[in-house]
């Protein structure tokens, strides 16, 4: 507990624990709209569970859907804590879900998806390890979280 | 009606066995008709869009001649150099326009996946010619419909399917169908071209069971259907590889001598040399007349989804 201490509270806002060591950056990197907020990272901190984990605080960010769906692709063992008047008022496990859109890129150079402007969307044929399903040319793509490229 | 419900054909998935029985027994009476010589005018008034992003002869003109066989239209383009989509448009762009022009859209593209997103854009029937190495469904329909001929029956047959499993989509499509119907499958290849367990995977609860070899020779006797695709050159990186494996199956008069008196070769055509054309009057040979079902099947085809 008094590791935890060390990272300072937020008031109102979005705690996400338990993230992969190492995939803090990256998970900022899907999160839209924080660019005034306050966000507090913690890199590498000591997790009884996991060794290691990385920690992201943000005032004022509540996130949605697409976010979740992402950030349970990229850490699938993350917690999203929601704070109101510093108070934890839900708390929800990363799920990974069942089918999703414009997250992801189709590992098949011969996709449509690679070369008209539209949103990707897989449908998850596994979820360890990640695998998604292009739903237009039914290739299945490794999702890895650490790189930005998804190989077979 | 069982098929009110096709809006778009854009892989064999889209039909229940009732619907393909369906297309088979109409594809018999469009059959039927063109023996007959009559003339048919169902389809008058109407205009049929073939988009061939990539050339194919044989598809694109058993398309033409069956709308024009139904007394409809046909506009489009033949390869994509000469459509807008060599200035850039974008496929989604040249659906949202020719869907005001005609009434159904038969699309060929090089892209996988391409016809389902057009299906997605677009408000009449979209019917799937090829989608680069995934889908081909009236190919599969017409293969389907060639055995129903010749056969009597498209459930608890014996059939081989030989030469590229890997990259033929014909033989990906036809294998599940067969599958759907109860059928024992061989696949017959070299290890390299062998079928993919995606498509193995897929047909898991369909109740077909598939075996695996590459000897020809020694499975040939066992067969009701040996269904033989070409090497596909384009789908090999090294021309050394394509070279190596190209000659390995070839029927001639020697196999042939070897082989069931009711057993039946097809083939999806073009081919290169697994076919020698001294085999070409053998009775069995029925590529020639497989080719030919592309008519009356999509006439069928083409006559259901305009649900006239
Ligand atoms: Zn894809």
């Amino acid at each position: 507990m008094k590791k935890e201490q060390k990272i300072r509270k937020i008031i109102n806002g979005t705690v996400i624990d338990h993230i992969k060591p190492d995939c803090a950056i990256k998970v900022l990197s899907i999160l839209g709209n924080i660019k005034d907020e306050c966000v507090i990272i913690c890199i590498n901190a000591k997790s009884k569970k996991y060794k290691k984990k990385d920690i992201i605080k943000i005032e004022n960010k509540f996130l949605k859907e697409k976010e979740y769906n992402e950030l349970a692709l990229i850490s699938p063992n993350a917690t999203i804590s929601i704070i109101k008047n510093s108070k934890i008022i839900q708390k929800n496990n990363a799920k990974i879900p069942d089918f999703i859109k414009g997250i992801g890129k189709c590992r098949n150079p011969r996709c449509i998806t690679n070369y008209e402007q539209i949103d990707p969307e897989f449908m998850v044929v596994c979820k360890k390890p990640i695998i998604l399903k292009c739903i237009y040319c039914e290739c299945n793509t490794k999702y890895i979280a650490d790189k930005e490229e998804k190989i077979l | 009606m069982v098929l009110k419900q096709i809006t778009h054909l854009t892989s064999i998935d889209n039909l229940t066995k009732e619907q393909i029985n369906f297309i088979l027994d109409k594809s018999k009476q469009m059959l039927n008709i063109l023996n007959s010589k009559k003339t048919l005018n169902i389809c008058k008034g109407k205009i049929l869009a073939c988009l061939f992003f990539e050339a194919s002869t044989r598809t694109r003109l058993s398309f033409e001649a069956a709308m024009h066989r139904l007394g409809g239209n046909v506009i489009g383009f033949a390869d994509a150099s000469t459509s807008s989509a060599k200035k850039g448009e974008s496929l989604t762009d040249t659906i949202k326009t020719v869907q005001n022009y005609a009434d159904i859209i038969c699309i060929r593209h090089p892209l996988e996946g391409s016809s389902k997103l057009a299906a997605k854009y677009c408000k009449i029937p979209i019917i799937n010619a090829g989608d680069g190495g995934h889908e081909h469904p009236t190919q599969t329909l017409m293969d389907l419909f060639t055995i129903m001929i010749k056969k009597n029956t498209i459930s608890n047959l014996k059939i081989g399917l030989c030469g590229d499993l890997k990259f033929g989509r014909t033989t990906h499509s036809l294998l599940q169908a067969l599958a759907l119907f109860g059928n024992e499958i061989i696949c017959i290849s070299p290890e390299e071209l062998r079928m993919p367990n995606e498509i193995k995977d897929k047909i898991q609860n369909y109740g077909g069971k598939i075996f695996q070899t590459e000897n020809l020779n020694e499975v040939i006797n066992k067969l009701d259907i040996l269904y033989i695709t070409r090497i596909q050159k384009e789908r090999f990186i090294s021309e050394k590889e394509y070279l190596r494996l190209k000659g390995r199956y070839i029927l001639d008069k020697k196999i042939m001598s070897i082989a069931p008196k009711n057993l039946f070769i097809m083939h999806p055509l073009p081919r290169v040399d697994e076919i020698n054309p001294e085999i070409d009057n053998d009775k069995r040979c029925i590529y020639f007349q497989q080719a030919f079902f592309g008519v009356p099947v999509r006439m069928a085809i083409l006559e259901i989804m305009l649900k006239i």
